[in-house]
């Protein structure tokens, strides 16, 4: 009672995200001497700033009127060798975390194992793309091999850990039913658990297909193949018209692929 | 159900006869295709230094090892660099991703035909392109520095930022928005006291969701010269100081799993 008889007589307040007061200014002066503190250190050239917002506007303008023949070929086989290493590396990538995933689920697997799969995929996660392919390209050498393998292992940590988390979530019951009936443990997860995880699988695929395709187009500014290396060799050139075109297929595959796991997740599910 | 005669007795199959023809063609092509791809793979690898990897590994592993510990004093600055550029970022990328947001949301956009697909094309656009090459095509426009990484890692969260939200604009529970809608309330007061206070938690989510990708993202903005550790990572890289390299890799693992374990927190806090 005593908390509406607060309330009383007083006009209403929208109540703050934050309830508690000392919180809510702790955090609010935090950040704003954090903001003070980030601004003093970074030193912003204005003038070369200003000089670049011409050549920003050839770039934007370029976009209107992008070129796709002077450096076809070259984009050709970039664009060739992304779309190569995207799909064996999604291939390769969701076989090996097929297995991993069935591990780090709980519900199926032993302490061990789980623990084990586990970290596999907590480092997968940890390390990022572009330093899997530096670490790599110095390894095997230049080539879509070492885009390949970073791909694959990035699609590991991401697929497993997604899968594992979709097993642990299935209906018991199911599983059950199949193992009552005296099945082996390979026909148990054929018949009670991969129907329940299908759906899932089959979307989360499409989309890391998706995003192995955009990370392929980065790989190359390392040496790890790809269209990378030919968007840079167009920015370090200013040849804006052709690294646009470069752009614009890029953002126009990923689109497509984007349109097509719509519809294909719309079916399975 | 499918049930195949085997000598007159009954046996229970997944598929019919036809499915699993469709099943079998369409694992072929599968197939075909892979192995066509890995073809092509195969033929632009060396695989000479391929065989050889195991022994380059080892080699690379004992230059590499110990870490060059006294290198940290040298990375204070990177690191708090790396910092603002993913936390400046993030602030910029949701300035301008509220508006987008609003606009491509199917309930609140001013016009489904004509404003909404120019904001999802924005959004599209900023996802598909890795902050990577935003920031090379920044640093040839602004040239190499923090700002060039802030500004890269912003237009590349729009996308994440806005896509997301407007999700959470479009679920939100309309009776809420019709109740102040009820009381005469304007366009804008709609908005601050129908729709924000549903979004707010989303909002928060997302900002902490999104800022802990940029810290991953903004360690290697450096690479292509956008400031922050990366920088320290490519010169290293470059003049091939191994034990250098290890001690910033770890310092880029530690921070990963620091940003990882805040957002975790402050998620778990606000849902």
């Amino acid at each position: 009672m005593s908390e509406i008889d607060s309330f009383i007589s007083k006009p209403w307040r929208k109540p703050s995200f934050i309830k508690r007061p000392w919180l809510r200014w702790t955090l609010i002066i935090f950040f704003l001497t954090y903001l003070l503190a980030a601004y003093a250190t970074i030193d912003v050239n204005w003038s070369r700033v200003y000089e670049g917002l011409e050549r920003g506007k050839k770039f934007v303008l370029a976009f209107t009127n992008p070129d796709f023949t002077t450096r076809s070929s070259d984009i050709y086989e970039g664009m060739f060798e992304s779309i190569i290493m995207t799909i064996t590396s999604s291939v390769v990538g969701i076989a090996i975390s097929i297995p991993i995933a069935l591990g780090a689920a709980r519900n199926i697997a032993p302490l061990p194992v789980y623990l084990i799969c586990r970290s596999i995929i907590a480092i997968s996660r940890a390390l990022q793309e572009i330093i899997v392919a530096i670490l790599l390209v110095a390894i095997f050498g230049f080539g879509p091999l070492a885009g390949f393998l970073t791909l694959s292992f990035a699609t590991i940590g991401f697929l497993s850990k997604l899968l594992a988390e979709d097993i642990e979530s299935m209906d018991k019951v199911q599983a059950e039913a199949i193992e009552a009936s005296g099945a082996k443990w390979t026909q148990w997860i054929n018949y009670g658990v991969q129907p329940q995880v299908m759906p899932r699988l089959i979307g989360l695929s499409i989309y890391r297909l998706d995003i192995n395709f955009r990370e392929s187009a980065i790989l190359g500014l390392v040496g790890a193949g790809g269209i990378g290396a030919t968007l840079n060799t167009a920015f370090d050139r200013y040849e804006y018209d052709t690294a646009a075109a470069i752009l614009l297929i890029i953002i126009m595959i990923v689109m497509a692929l984007e349109y097509m796991s719509g519809v294909i997740r719309a079916r399975v599910q | 159900m499918p049930v195949q005669d085997l000598q007159g007795k009954q046996v229970w199959q997944r598929n019919t006869g036809r499915e699993s023809i469709s099943h079998w063609i369409i694992w072929l092509i599968g197939v075909a295709i892979f192995a066509y791809c890995w073809q092509k793979i195969s033929n632009s690898t060396t695989w000479f230094f391929v065989w050889d990897a195991p022994r380059i590994a080892d080699d690379i592993w004992t230059r590499a090892t110990p870490p060059r510990w006294e290198y940290i004093a040298q990375l204070g600055e990177p690191i708090w660099d790396t910092l603002n550029i993913a936390t400046l970022g993030t602030i910029f990328s949701l300035i301008l991703a509220v508006p987008i947001a609003f606009l491509a949301a199917h309930n609140t956009t001013p016009s489904k035909f004509f404003v909404r697909p120019i904001a999802l094309l924005i959004i599209v656009s900023s996802r598909s392109i890795n902050s990577l090459i935003w920031a090379l095509l920044l640093i040839a426009i602004i040239g190499p520095g923090v700002f060039a990484g802030v500004i890269a890692i912003a237009i590349r969260s729009i996308g994440f930022c806005a896509k997301l939200l407007y999700e959470a604009i479009e679920e939100i529970d309309q009776t809420q928005v019709e109740a102040i809608t009820a009381t005469g309330a304007s366009r804008w007061q709609v908005m601050a006291y129908g729709i924000v206070p549903q979004i707010l938690p989303a909002f928060a989510g997302i900002a902490v969701f999104r800022w802990d990708i940029n810290i991953r993202e903004s360690t290697v903005l450096g690479l292509v010269g956008a400031g922050g550790i990366g920088l320290q990572l490519s010169s290293s890289l470059n003049v091939l100081a191994w034990p250098q390299v290890s001690l910033i890799l770890l310092v880029i693992l530690i921070a990963v799993i620091i940003s990882e374990w805040v957002s975790a927190k402050v998620r778990g806090a606000i849902i």
